[in-house]
């Protein structure tokens, strides 16, 4: 249907057009992801054998900590002067905002992510022995599955106290599996042991991104309109 | 013989509720609000504080579900079917601060369908505002802010309007300016109703005043004078 | 209830008494293992019984949310009814199965739910399936931290750690994470449609389980671990201690479940009752 996609499309371009134009939380969030980076390198000795083996634990542990302050700013903008309301009494879509919302913070991301990778591929030195370019739909695939369901949450702690501590409450719980599925996946390709393959990491992390996508479409417009 | 001036008697009242009631935890904020609303009227609503005339409109927005009752708007039980044939306005603004008033509203537009800007500019001209500023709408005063934002929610033609608190905070010249407005879009076949603390600035222009207290409409009167020596 | 609990509680009382001593004193003591093992008396039935809560919960939740308009009641019940079957066949037609899983458990366990469904629906009116979700979520809780501190006390002296990613414990922490998140959700929403919320957030924990389950299974074939609680069939004498504890244990529950269930209902009565109050309170307030 063309209607809501151009309405996605417009939220988005909006979206990034404001960001653009303010760039206050981008920066934050920057820098934010920077320490993120130095915090685990101090933590996790890069010298030691050891942080070699959980290093693809410790970027998407990373990763996510400096997605989940990305998530939280995901509706802040709606909320001041409650312009939420005049997008609930418009005949547009639920589904529309949510989709635009999630890519819009997909692209955030992916940003931080783009950043922080080679400084832990420095840090750690990091080499992939296995098939390097299975890294991508690793990423892709885990990075939806974690903005998905943040977006998903952080419209629903828009309705609770303590929306801030809400959103990491709700979500971590959630993405447990797809966790597990990009750490692992990424731990073996990284060490490239033939025997082993990401192969049933990725189906699995593909599975989990379908199931949930389809999920937080289906319940997005309730919690949009539960006052 | 018939008077082409009198509004023809409405067989349909535009927006019946019947018996509604809503309740957050114990406090009760409508306690069975009966009434029946007719077009082409401008309505002031009038009440103190925590009377219920927010939550009203918000029901007849479809913002807020009532805990008991019903609202009929044009034929339809539930408000989001004709969610195109009204138009919202609160107290908070309802736009973006980073952006013009020009971008706002075409961002609004892409919501109700609308692909060109024509109307845009028509709705901002309308409420006396200039299409082509391009300051950001957070940095507007008071009173260009809540034009803007009417401006928002008469974007799509809509029929009926939902105004809760256009006024406050703003300069006497732009409220009456804004008066005048709503009087000509009456004129034009529009249902308004205006929540409000400044019930003179509606004189002469409302068709009624309702009063509310304590969830309950005590008064409907086209003459607030009468209402106010009662 | 006033006079059929007591007499209930006396009854799992005496049940639970006679179930401990199965397990304390006439249960074989375990070959490998010793007395410690008879922690799994202790340890299975509270799992099975958080399992059972944790399903009726996402019962009642997606009831909740579905019978709130007539259309999508009716194709839900379609659903279940086909998910039911289609689980069925499945299970006799995918293969490999994990370890320890057979079809006709997997049958039983697709047809109870289904019943189950149905059960529900037909005891339980709209509202009142928002208590039942509340309340076998809180006393599911328990018997899940029951059986997260079990493992480990039996873990330690019998294999020497305190925690292993093993699939069942790893998905029982993932489950009670899940569901101490929804019941911190429902204290914490302000939200007047909180059961909504809520329900939403369940049905995203019951779609979460299985991906979890089947994570870490694959996980465990890539890293081997030692399993808690052994595989292998089990002695049919220890088997009929297991079954009575477990039945002991849902005595125990529903007893718990019914009278959270009782308080959960009164207490939303006295709030109707003080909010039509208000209602007719000049002031629109209770004082």
């Amino acid at each position: 249907m063309s209607a809501p996609s151009g309405i996605t499309r417009a939220t988005l371009t909006k979206d990034i057009r404001l960001e653009w134009r303010s760039k206050d939380a981008i920066n934050s969030m920057l820098f934010f992801a920077l320490l993120v980076v130095v915090v685990f390198s101090f933590s996790f000795d890069p010298e030691a054998e050891e942080s070699r083996h959980i290093a693809g634990g410790l970027v998407w542990v990373g990763f996510l900590f400096a997605a989940i302050v990305a998530l939280n700013q995901t509706w802040a903008r709606e909320l001041r002067n409650q312009v939420l309301d005049a997008y609930r009494v418009s005949p547009a879509p639920a589904n529309a905002l949510f989709l635009a919302k999630a890519v819009g913070n997909f692209i955030f991301v992916a940003v931080l992510e783009a950043l922080m990778t080679p400084l832990f591929i420095m840090f750690y030195r990091l080499r992939a022995l296995g098939p390097a370019w299975q890294l991508l739909p690793v990423a892709i695939l885990g990075t939806w599955a974690i903005v998905v369901n943040g977006t998903f949450f952080a419209a629903m702690s828009l309705r609770t106290r303590s929306r801030e501590i809400m959103l990491p409450l709700l979500l971590f719980p959630v993405t447990l599996p797809a966790l597990i599925s990009m750490v692992e996946a990424t731990n073996v390709i990284l060490v490239g042991d033939p025997s082993t393959s990401a192969k049933f990491w990725i189906v699995l992390l593909a599975t989990y991104d379908v199931v949930f996508t389809t999920g937080c479409l289906a319940l997005f417009e309730t919690v949009l309109h539960a006052e | 013989m018939n008077d082409p001036n009198t509004a023809h008697p409405q067989a349909d009242p535009v927006i019946t509720v019947t018996n509604l009631i809503k309740q957050f935890g114990r406090f009760a904020a409508l306690r069975g609000v009966s009434a029946s609303f007719d077009r082409r009227r401008l309505y002031a609503i009038l009440g103190d504080n925590g009377a219920g005339k927010t939550t009203l409109l918000r029901i007849l927005a479809g913002l807020v579900r009532p805990t008991r009752g019903t609202v009929s708007i044009l034929g339809n039980a539930d408000p989001r079917e004709v969610c195109r044939e009204f138009g919202y306005m609160a107290h908070p603004s309802l736009l973006y601060d980073e952006m013009s008033g020009m971008e706002n509203l075409r961002y609004f537009a892409r919501l109700y369908g609308m692909a060109e800007d024509s109307r845009c500019a028509a709705s901002i001209t309308a409420v006396g505002l200039d299409p082509e500023l391009q300051r950001p709408v957070g940095q507007y005063s008071q009173g260009m802010r809540q034009r803007m934002s009417l401006a928002r929610a008469l974007l799509h033609d809509p029929k009926i309007l939902l105004l809760d608190e256009p006024f406050s905070n703003v300069d006497i010249r732009s409220a009456r300016e804004m008066v005048k407005l709503l009087a000509g879009m009456r004129a034009q076949g529009k249902t308004i109703f205006v929540v409000t603390h400044q019930a003179s600035l509606l004189d002469g222009a409302a068709d009624e005043f309702i009063w509310m207290e304590t969830g309950l409409i005590v008064n409907r009167t086209a003459d607030r004078k009468f209402m106010e020596t009662a | 209830m006033k006079k059929a609990f007591p007499i209930l509680a006396l009854l799992t009382a005496v049940f639970l008494s006679y179930a401990l001593y199965e397990a304390l004193v006439v249960a074989p003591r375990e070959q490998t293992m010793g007395d410690v093992q008879r922690i799994f008396y202790y340890h299975v039935p509270s799992a099975w019984t958080a399992f059972l809560l944790f399903a009726i919960n996402f019962i009642a939740s997606i009831q909740y949310l579905v019978r709130r308009n007539p259309k999508s009641d009716q194709i839900a019940n379609w659903i279940v009814i086909a998910v039911g079957v289609l689980t069925s066949i499945g299970a006799y037609v995918i293969r490999p199965l994990p370890q320890d899983v057979y079809p006709s458990s997997i049958v039983t366990t697709a047809l109870a739910i289904v019943g189950l469904y149905f059960l529900i629906k037909r005891l339980f009116s709209e509202q009142a399936t928002d208590i039942l979700a509340l309340t076998t979520a809180e006393v599911g809780v328990v018997f899940c931290t029951v059986v997260l501190v079990t493992g480990p006390l039996w873990a330690r002296p019998v294999w020497g750690i305190w925690w292993t990613w093993d699939v069942r414990l790893t998905s029982t922490l993932v489950l009670w994470l899940i569901y101490v998140s929804y019941l911190v959700l429902r204290r914490f929403s302000t939200s007047g449609q909180t059961p909504v919320l809520a329900a939403a957030l369940a049905v995203f924990g019951a779609l979460d389980v299985p991906l979890v389950y089947f994570s870490i299974w694959i996980f465990r074939t890539q890293h081997p671990q030692p399993v808690i609680g052994g595989g292998g069939s089990i002695d049919p004498r220890m088997l009929h201690v297991l079954l009575i504890n477990w039945l002991a244990f849902l005595c125990f529950a529903f007893l718990v479940c019914w009278s959270r269930y009782q308080v959960e209902r009164m207490q939303r009565e006295v709030e109707e009752t003080q909010a039509l109050e208000a209602l007719l309170e000049p002031g629109g307030n209770v004082r």
